[in-house]
């Protein structure tokens, strides 16, 4: 194994046309990793706060996910019931351990069920609470963790995922800096999902049918 | 790989003459052209990007061993595996090892181009393990026992009508009297089937859009769902990609990804993209508790550093194949290869050799619409002549090609006579007949001539021979 290795390096390194020295090579490719140098970003992932929150959620429409605002975290268990009752759903949902979302007080709701933990498959409803948004595109990032465990996002049949206003950053690379950091290096937690709009397919007769394997409906919560 | 490329000719016969498959094609450019120009031209940096998209690949190229090296420590210490094959049969032998010290009796699949090109599948089932496709697409072409004609779209070349005859088929329990008869029936029961599936799996393997080497991440980019449950509920996640894909950092990677969507099916970023690092954490309540990567040469080392090196900025997109008027009248599966279309055309000889697929550059009309449209400016066009030109000079072809050949290498000398000459794809082909006006002497001629009839010079529109196309799609109907 360890020979096919060295193989495949060797062969990879004596076909390059390009003959820089190894030095200046291994120069090139430490200060690309760690300068990790930002291309291009478009005008339209550059807008100002108030209008990058508008633009995400005119993008993620597009994409046909659904987007309600309210005010605050104390809304939303609300909001989510509303939800439930208008798709004719059970009052029934899971959550992982996220703190923001543990914070809205779901007592209020006095019908509702609330499983924590990860979905085994069973599960319409979902509830998570998003990393991050991506104006440009109207994508949310989800990290995954017990906070917000990743089978959620792909099990439910309704996805529910909270965000909080000022966590809509205006493209992708900056949502990547909403990810922890260690000596200025992205800690990618064991998943990063970004996700704009429920699951589709255009498999058959490149006709769009959604709800394919993943969530038939994504509903956003915007609070702030 | 399996190839029938050696049979174009017959294939590319069989391909005009078959109804079903007519009528299917006609959903190609229907579909995707008008949906990629739109996204293209909503997006004003899209030609900046594809610049960007080129610069940041060729520098990956030419450093190569170093970034995979990166990227292989990135893995380790996330408490990944890697495992390196040099070729196809090494990553097999590698898949099938993980899989038995498992005790696997199911594995599911994301959709993967990689480990079709291994032929993953066919070893897994020789060895008693069973491979479920969860993608809908894939799917249905396992259910048919074909292989994908399209490298995004697999299951392209089939109606609405065959696949709710393979359902009735395999899925013995569907009742007689349930209606099937519309594309959202099928998907719902193949959702269904395949929810029980991805929790029995053993081990989920997926093929990779990027590998990171900043971060040690593999990317899937997918729209159904099925790739990411595939890999968070297998007991084993594993990775197989060929060596070409990694990128060095998050940055180049979002990058790429602002032109990947959108030239494959025009959408501005696909539903899903997963980066995936390492296996399930302490604390994580789900996810694998392995995670393996298979990193797979297979012919790709010898790439670099040739006229075909830059054949190595596919990110596999599909444009070229969705844009090709070959493609659009014969499909995928006329080209022998897993990788059909222009991509295919080059990749094809250069993986499996040009005594093997050498006949598939001649598959093409040289109008450039593939390198128009490829979103990281890979000179299709002119690498599928440097293929024919090998062909040639290996005197691989038979002689009416070369003769061929040669017509078209002087129109090739005479670039501006040529352009005009190929404006469209159909007349173009009639016009090498010279002055035989019959094309019968190219190896795609009796192919095309047959249901055509092309005469040469004076041509039909590109229209005209639409309209008759059309005319032999109604009678599928
Ligand atoms: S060659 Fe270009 S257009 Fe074709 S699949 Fe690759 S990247 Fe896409």
């Amino acid at each position: 194994m360890a020979d096919t290795r060295a193989t495949v390096l060797a062969d990879i390194k004596n076909s390059r046309s390009k003959k820089a020295s190894d030095a200046d090579r291994a120069k090139a490719v430490a200060e690309r990793l760690s300068g990790r140098p930002t291309g291009i970003i478009p005008k339209r992932g550059q807008l100002k706060q108030s209008e990058r929150v508008d633009l995400f959620a005119e993008m993620a429409t597009k994409v046909h996910s659904s987007v309600v605002k309210v005010k605050t975290y104390e809304d939303v268990p609300a909001s989510v019931s509303n939800y439930l009752r208008e798709h004719n759903l059970p009052a029934e949902l899971i959550m992982g351990s996220d703190r923001r979302l543990a914070k809205a007080k779901w007592a209020a709701e006095k019908n509702l069920t609330i499983k924590k933990g990860p979905s085994d498959g069973q599960d319409l409803v979902g509830v998570s609470h998003a990393k991050a948004g991506i104006a440009e595109t109207g994508t949310l990032l989800l990290a995954s963790g017990s906070e917000n465990p990743t089978t959620i996002n792909f099990l439910a049949d309704h996805h529910i995922v909270v965000i909080a206003a000022k966590d809509i950053k205006g493209d992708m690379e900056s949502a990547w800096s909403s990810l922890n950091k260690k000596d200025d290096q992205v800690e990618m937690p064991r998943a990063v999902n970004f996700i704009t709009g429920p699951s589709r397919s255009g498999d058959i007769e490149q006709k769009l049918l959604l709800g394919a394997h993943g969530p038939r409906a994504l509903q956003i919560i915007i609070v702030g | 790989m399996e190839l029938t490329s050696h049979n174009l000719k017959s294939n590319v016969k069989d391909a005009l003459g078959n109804a079903q498959l007519q009528k299917a094609l006609s959903n190609v450019p229907k579909g995707f052209i008008d949906k990629r120009a739109k996204a293209a031209a909503a997006l004003d940096e899209f030609e900046a990007l594809r610049d960007k998209g080129r610069e940041i690949k060729d520098h990956t190229l030419a450093n190569l061993d170093l970034y995979l090296q990166a990227y292989e420590q990135k893995v380790i210490e996330n408490g990944g595996h890697v495992h390196w094959a040099k070729t196809a049969e090494d990553a097999r032998r590698i898949a099938l090892e993980i899989c038995q010290k498992h005790n696997a009796k199911t594995v599911t699949k994301g959709k993967s181009m990689i480990t079709e090109e291994v032929e993953l599948n066919e070893h897994l089932l020789e060895n008693g393990i069973e491979p479920v496709e969860t993608d809908l697409g894939e799917y249905i072409i396992q259910l048919r026992n074909e292989k994908p004609s399209h490298i995004i779209a697999p299951a392209i070349h089939l109606n609405q009508g065959q696949i709710e005859e393979d359902f009735r088929r395999v899925h013995t329990h569907l009742e007689d009297d349930r209606d099937m008869s519309e594309p959202e029936t099928l998907l719902a029961e193949a959702r269904e089937v395949l929810r029980k599936r991805y929790f029995e799996a053993d081990v989920g393997f997926t093929g990779a859009n990027f590998l990171v080497a900043e971060t040690g991440s593999s990317v899937i980019v997918t729209n159904e769902g099925n790739g990411d449950l595939t890999q968070t509920l297998g007991k084993v996640h594993v990775v197989m990609a060929s060596i070409e894909k990694v990128v060095p950092t998050l940055a180049d990677c979002s990058q790429i990804l602002r032109i990947l969507a959108r030239s494959a099916t025009g959408q501005d970023m696909s539903v899903y993209t997963t980066f995936s690092t390492g296996p399930k954490r302490e604390k994580d309540p789900d996810g694998p508790d392995e995670y393996h990567v298979i990193l797979l040469d297979n012919g790709r080392s010898d790439m670099l550093g040739t006229e075909f090196e830059e054949m190595l900025r596919c990110i596999r997109c599909g444009a070229c194949i969705n844009h090709c008027p070959v493609y659009h009248s014969i499909g995928g599966h006329a080209y022998g290869s897993i990788y059909p279309g222009p991509m295919g055309s080059v990749l094809t000889p250069s993986l499996a050799g040009v005594e093997k697929a050498g006949t598939l550059p001649n598959a093409s009309t040289f109008c450039g619409r593939c390198e128009s449209v490829c979103p990281m400016r890979i000179p299709l066009p002119k690498m599928m002549r440097h293929w024919r030109e090998r062909e040639f000079e290996q005197h691989l072809q038979p002689k009416a090609a070369r003769y061929g050949l040669a017509l078209w290498a002087y129109f090739a000398k005479r670039p501006k006579l040529y352009r005009a000459l190929v404006s469209f794809a159909m007349p173009a082909l009639s016009l090498l007949g010279g002055t035989s006006k019959r094309i019968s002497s190219l190896p795609l001629a009796s192919g095309w001539t047959k249901h055509r009839e092309l005469p040469a010079p004076e041509g039909r529109t590109f229209m005209q021979a639409w309209a008759q196309r059309e005319a032999l799609k109604q009678e599928a109907k």
